[in-house]
């Protein structure tokens, strides 16, 4: 089950955190760089000569190309993204998955990795369980989940809290460094969901309390370079 | 020539009251802010992208934006009757409008973005506060935008210009009396977003008036810039403090 639960990490789609790229806060409108070499990227527009924030965020020059990073915002859905979701309702082809984001998910009977017979569906998933779910399709009538795949599933006992939603590929870090060693230190069970919430379960409260404690702090800091060596100094400090 | 005008307040002409702007006051919203013209104090929070309902609102190309804005009870003098009024929703409207200007939903077809503005302490101009705050929760909440909006209210005490009203001045008497001028503009564009007029101006006053909205407005932009870095640099500083 452990090894598991990784593997969901490294098939999500991480953002590139280099730390010798130049990064600064900028506001909507804000002229990011001037220049016609520039190239606008994800995030930012192009006014005459100059690149221009169109959100609000870190704005990183990585060669040519100028892209924002977002540090606040609601949960965009894309297609082969990881989340956790409760089930809300049952219907007579699937399940009703809330998974924090503008449209509600659907997940089809199908989609689940074993047979199940219609008349028995809340006993593999009943409402109020807390799923870790891959995003199948993003249609405009609304999202549909699979659990085919590694890792996914029915998430059983420890618990689940929410974070920002940008913050996530801080906290998983680069191919994943980042969870895996607030992973080794506390020894949980954590899934990061691209929606934000996270699922912890630990061989005892203390260790879970710490790693929920860990995953927060990477939240926060949102500015700071070299975060993994942070992390590792934090733990020193706490032990 | 008249005699010079005085302000009660002893600010110069050009001058806006204290300003105070703070990001992430409301933990539970997406996106949150706080602003303040001297004893005018407004707080905005943004909910959302999220499903709209009722269904036949819904727009299948782009998200909307629904502004709600209101005086709270103890906001004023004498107190307010709490619900929507014809001047809440009238104020709930033009805010709706100063904003759409700056803020693309586009990529969120079929939701809306829900902005709600509440007046906690009213002297004159809140408009041109709720607008400011709400701004800066619709930056906060990461919501794309083309720019910030910075509002102002401008105004004439008789014939004299003047930037940002207090409440006293509004009920200025003598002469002409007083004329009240709210705008809201871009930041960083030349663009207005708002302009509601109350009194008595000349035409070529106006012109006037816009270029003095333009000083102020850049004096907002930097408190509300401040403000949206801080909220990075120190994130327990706004919701804890």
């Amino acid at each position: 089950m452990r090894n598991e639960i990784n593997e969901a990490h490294e098939a999500v789609e991480e953002l590139s955190y280099s730390s010798e790229a130049k990064r600064k806060i900028v506001v909507p409108g804000e002229v990011i760089v001037e220049g016609d070499d520039y190239l606008p990227g994800e995030g930012t527009r192009r006014e005459g000569s100059k690149i221009v924030a169109s959100k609000f965020g870190l704005a990183e020059e990585a060669g040519r190309v100028v892209k924002l990073i977002p540090i606040f915002g609601a949960f965009v859905p894309r297609r082969n993204n990881v989340i956790i979701g409760r089930v809300t309702d049952i219907t007579y082809a699937g399940w009703l998955v809330d998974i924090d984001s503008a449209a509600d998910a659907f997940l089809p009977i199908e989609e689940s990795p074993r047979f199940i017979n219609r008349n028995e569906m809340d006993q593999y998933l009943a409402v109020g369980d807390v799923i870790s779910a891959k995003i199948w399709t993003v249609k405009g009538k609304g999202i549909d989940l699979t659990l085919k795949g590694k890792g996914l599933g029915k998430l059983e006992d420890g618990f689940i809290f929410r974070i920002i939603p940008s913050r996530v590929p801080r906290v998983i870090g680069r191919e994943g460094s980042m969870v895996n060693l607030i992973k080794e230190r506390t020894g949980c069970q954590i899934t990061v969901g691209q929606n934000g919430w996270i699922w912890i379960k630990g061989p005892n409260t203390d260790s879970e309390i710490k790693a929920r404690k860990a995953v927060e702090f990477v939240a926060d800091k949102v500015h700071v370079n070299g975060l993994t060596e942070k992390m590792e100094a934090w733990f020193e400090g706490s032990e | 020539m008249a005699k010079e005008h005085k302000r009660p307040d002893g600010r110069k002409l050009n001058e806006l009251r204290k300003m105070i702007a703070k990001v992430g006051i409301i933990p539970n919203a997406d996106g949150s802010a706080m602003f303040a013209f001297g004893d005018t104090v407004a707080i905005a929070a943004v909910y959302g992208p999220r499903q709209l309902h009722p269904q036949h609102m819904r727009n299948s190309s782009t998200g909307i934006l629904r502004c709600n804005y209101d005086l709270l009870s103890f906001s004023v003098y004498d107190r307010k009757r709490p619900g929507p009024s014809r001047r809440s929703q009238e104020i709930s409207r033009v805010t709706e409008w100063a904003l759409l200007p700056a803020i693309d939903l586009s990529q969120f077809p079929n939701t809306v973005v829900d902005v709600q503005i509440y007046i906690l302490q009213a002297d004159a101009g809140t408009r041109t506060a709720g607008i400011n705050a709400a701004s800066m929760a619709l930056a906060h909440a990461g919501i794309p935008m083309k720019d910030l909006i910075c509002s102002v209210a401008l105004g004439k005490n008789d014939q004299t210009l003047i930037t940002d009203l207090t409440k006293e001045e509004e009920d200025y008497k003598e002469g002409e009396g007083a004329t009240d001028f709210a705008i809201a503009k871009l930041a960083n564009n030349d663009e207005f977003s708002l302009m509601q007029m109350d009194g008595k101006i000349q035409p070529e006053k106006v012109k006037e008036v816009l270029e003095m909205a333009n000083e102020a407005c850049k004096t907002i932009y930097e408190a509300q810039k401040k403000a949206l870095k801080e909220v990075v640099e120190n994130p327990q500083g706004g919701t804890e403090a």
